[in-house]
């Protein structure tokens, strides 16, 4: 429980910044403790810790869209209720990470507001259109595959809520890449048309899953002090060639065909893919991936046409409070 | 123009009758009626629960961090206060 | 390849359950039409709460009709090979979302009566719709909770909201009479003690909606002509587009499994 009155913020802390804390909390993060709220933390934790999960739940509400956009159309009536629980676990998983950040002192509000206004960033794989049904059997595949190959180390980041809030998700998403990929399955043992469908998804949404992983080693700005912390435990290389090697073998059970030519396995097992397009992916995170406008647009939309909503909930607690004194009054 | 606050609540649930309420995360409702719905909602949709409370999260006083040492290290030296602190013959049998 | 609508014997008990399926199945497709784009958060977790609610009663029925009726119909060809004419749902689910307001609304008027119609039908000697009512009136006592809730607020909330759920009463009024009619088919089912008369469920659903209606500082219109035509397959101008948009794979791809 975090009570939002005792997260006095950067302001207070500041003064007392001093090194004997900032060494006492190391000690503490290298000594596998965990964090709380109220604990006294660096402020660049904080801020880090605050952009990286409120960047976390954007990515979970505006992945909502892609999927989304598929509902109204599934094929099947199983299909429509496993994918519509499927984009509601994520929106749930964007209310529990907005939780966890709020800890940090932001409100969720706040927070919505800058993501809004384009200053906080999502995930940029959410910029790439949903064609066909084989996108959505794609998307379960591999964009969660990924984000579980990402998620399970945070389940023991330093930061109490973040990890318990990673636990959580992890524990419902297990059913997310499992329904992806039996849609891929049954595509593949279908029709050539499907078949072709299930390629042509593959071929799209290859590269960009790769690059949910963020920039090559090296060129990765917050790594370091994410690791120093505890809040990132491997890195980008090492979680891409993780999801890579586990993929290549479902890929091929599928009789789907990795689009990377140059791919080759090496002595050690490894699957070494091919360089990737970093100019695209700089693109995308600027905002000029195929649907970052629609994505903003439509978050947009919602939040401003559900602003009579929200007042009108608003207005009815007041007045209701306002009887209950009354009342209380007489 | 900011975007006004809506309330947060802290949710607590039972998961099966003997088991305390235990905290589970919060929401952001306009009051009491909605947050206790969208607790349900949000928290149990996989038969996680059979009780829920909500509480608002400014009604929430917390212990402050900084005074761990006056509040909680004191008890740490009271180890009379668990039963192997005593010694009791082995021919007595359990107790 | 154009796709033939599949053919249905429709015995009365198998017309019964269609009937009941396609409301189900109607507004659950309906509200995850919000999924990702509701007023807050909170509400597209309860929306698509109620739409699975919803789905899973409708496939439940679905099934029971194909088992019923014998022929080799199952679920999904009640639900992607039916063309408008040969759907039965009230008028009342497939009106669109409107705004949040109008989507309460429908919600409100159809599980007032959804909640008294399922308590009801657990007593049908019918032991599968008995079984189905069991399940279903405990989702559509909490859909009439969350949605009684809303429309207290919105009737009672701001001068905008009021006026906005006052409208959405106006509009949608003259779909709910609809719920409440007996066709001649529904008639040797309710004598035979299958089904509930839906006219003796009428005045506690005008209890349970005037009181909420009220409580919300809202009115009931006067004008009470009602609309019908959605259980004999005469529908508004809407489901025609919610079924291409439905149907679309199943229709483009025909006979594929998914």
């Amino acid at each position: 429980m975090y009570t939002q009155a005792l997260n006095t913020g950067e302001a207070d802390d500041r003064g007392l910044e001093d090194a004997a804390r900032a060494a006492q909390f190391q000690a503490r993060v290298d000594a596998e403790e965990r964090i709380e709220p109220n604990d006294w933390m660096p402020a660049a934790y904080r801020k880090t810790l605050t952009r990286q999960i409120s960047q976390h739940a954007h990515s979970e509400i505006v992945g909502m869209l892609p999927e989304g956009n598929w509902i109204t159309r599934a094929p099947t009536l199983r299909r429509k209720a496993a994918l519509l629980a499927k984009v509601q676990d994520e929106c749930g998983h964007g209310l529990y990470l907005y939780a966890a950040a709020e800890t940090l002192g932001s409100s969720r509000e706040e927070l919505v507001d800058a993501m809004l206004a384009g200053k906080a960033k999502y995930s940029s794989i959410f910029n790439y259109p949903t064609l066909t049904w084989a996108d959505i059997g794609t998307i379960g595949w591999l964009v969660d595959g990924a984000a579980i190959m990402n998620q399970i180390p945070l389940c023991r980041c330093s930061y109490g809520p973040y990890a318990r809030a990673m636990i959580r998700v992890c524990k419902e998403e297990s059913f997310h890449q499992r329904q992806g990929y039996e849609i891929m399955l049954t595509l593949c043992r279908g029709s050539e048309e499907q078949k072709a469908m299930a390629q042509d998804a593959l071929n799209r949404w290859w590269w960009p899953v790769l690059m949910m992983f963020g920039p090559p080693d090296g060129v990765s700005q917050h790594s370091d002090t994410s690791t120093k912390w505890k809040i990132k435990r491997f890195s980008n290389d090492e979680l891409r060639q993780k999801f890579v090697d586990a993929t290549v073998p479902q890929a091929q059970y599928l009789g789907l065909t990795i689009p990377d030519p140059g791919m080759t396995q090496d002595a050690d097992g490894h699957w070494r893919y091919s360089e990737i397009d970093w100019t695209e992916f700089k693109q995308v995170l600027a905002g000029n991936g195929p649907c970052n406008r629609d994505r903003i647009a439509a978050r947009r939309k919602a939040h401003d046409e559900g602003a009579w909503v929200r007042e009108a909930a608003a207005a009815y607690a007041a007045k209701r409070q306002h009887r209950q004194t009354a009342q209380a009054a007489e | 123009m900011a975007t006004p606050n809506t309330p947060l609540w802290e949710v607590f649930i039972r998961s099966r009758n003997g088991l305390a309420h235990k905290h589970v995360g919060s929401l952001h409702a306009s009051d009491a009626t909605m947050a206790l719905q969208a607790a349900r909602d949000i928290y149990t949709r996989r038969g996680e629960g059979l009780s829920i409370w909500v509480v608002p999260s400014t009604a929430i006083t917390a212990s402050d961090p900084a005074e761990k040492g006056m509040m909680f290290e004191p008890a740490e030296s009271k180890i009379y206060r668990h039963p192997t602190f005593y010694e009791v013959p082995e021919e007595v049998g359990h107790m | 390849m154009p796709v033939a609508n599949i053919q249905i014997s429709e015995t009365p008990l198998v017309l019964y359950t269609l009937r009941r399926a396609d409301d189900a199945l109607i507004l659950g497709h309906r509200l995850p039409e919000w999924c990702g784009h509701a007023p807050m958060l909170e509400e597209d977790m309860a929306l698509s709460n109620i739409a699975l609610d919803l789905i899973g009663q409708a496939r439940e029925l679905y099934s029971y009709a194909a088992k019923v009726e014998g022929r080799d119909n199952d679920e999904d060809k009640f639900a992607y090979l039916r063309d408008v004419r040969q759907y039965r749902n009230l008028l009342l689910v497939e009106q669109p979302n409107g705004d949040f307001a109008q989507t309460l609304v429908r919600q409100f008027f159809y599980s007032a009566f959804a909640d008294l119609y399922w308590r009801a039908m657990m007593g049908s000697r019918d032991a599968t719709l008995a079984a189905i009512a069991a399940k279903s009136e405990k989702e559509s006592a909490y859909h009439l909770r969350h949605s009684s809730e809303w429309i207290i607020r919105l009737g009672d909330g701001t001068e905008e909201s009021h006026a906005r759920a006052q409208g959405a009463v106006d509009h949608l009024w003259a779909f709910t009479g609809e719920m409440f009619a007996v066709d001649d088919s529904e008639r040797g089912l309710i004598d035979a003690g299958a089904a509930v008369d839906p006219a003796s469920l009428r005045d506690r659903w005008l209890k349970t909606v005037t009181g909420v209606i009220s409580e919300a500082t809202l009115t009931l219109p006067q004008n009470n002509w009602m609309q019908q035509g959605g259980r004999a397959g005469r529908h508004s101008e809407h489901l025609g587009h919610l079924l291409s948009e439905l149907q679309s794979m199943q229709r483009t791809f025909p006979g594929l499994t998914w």
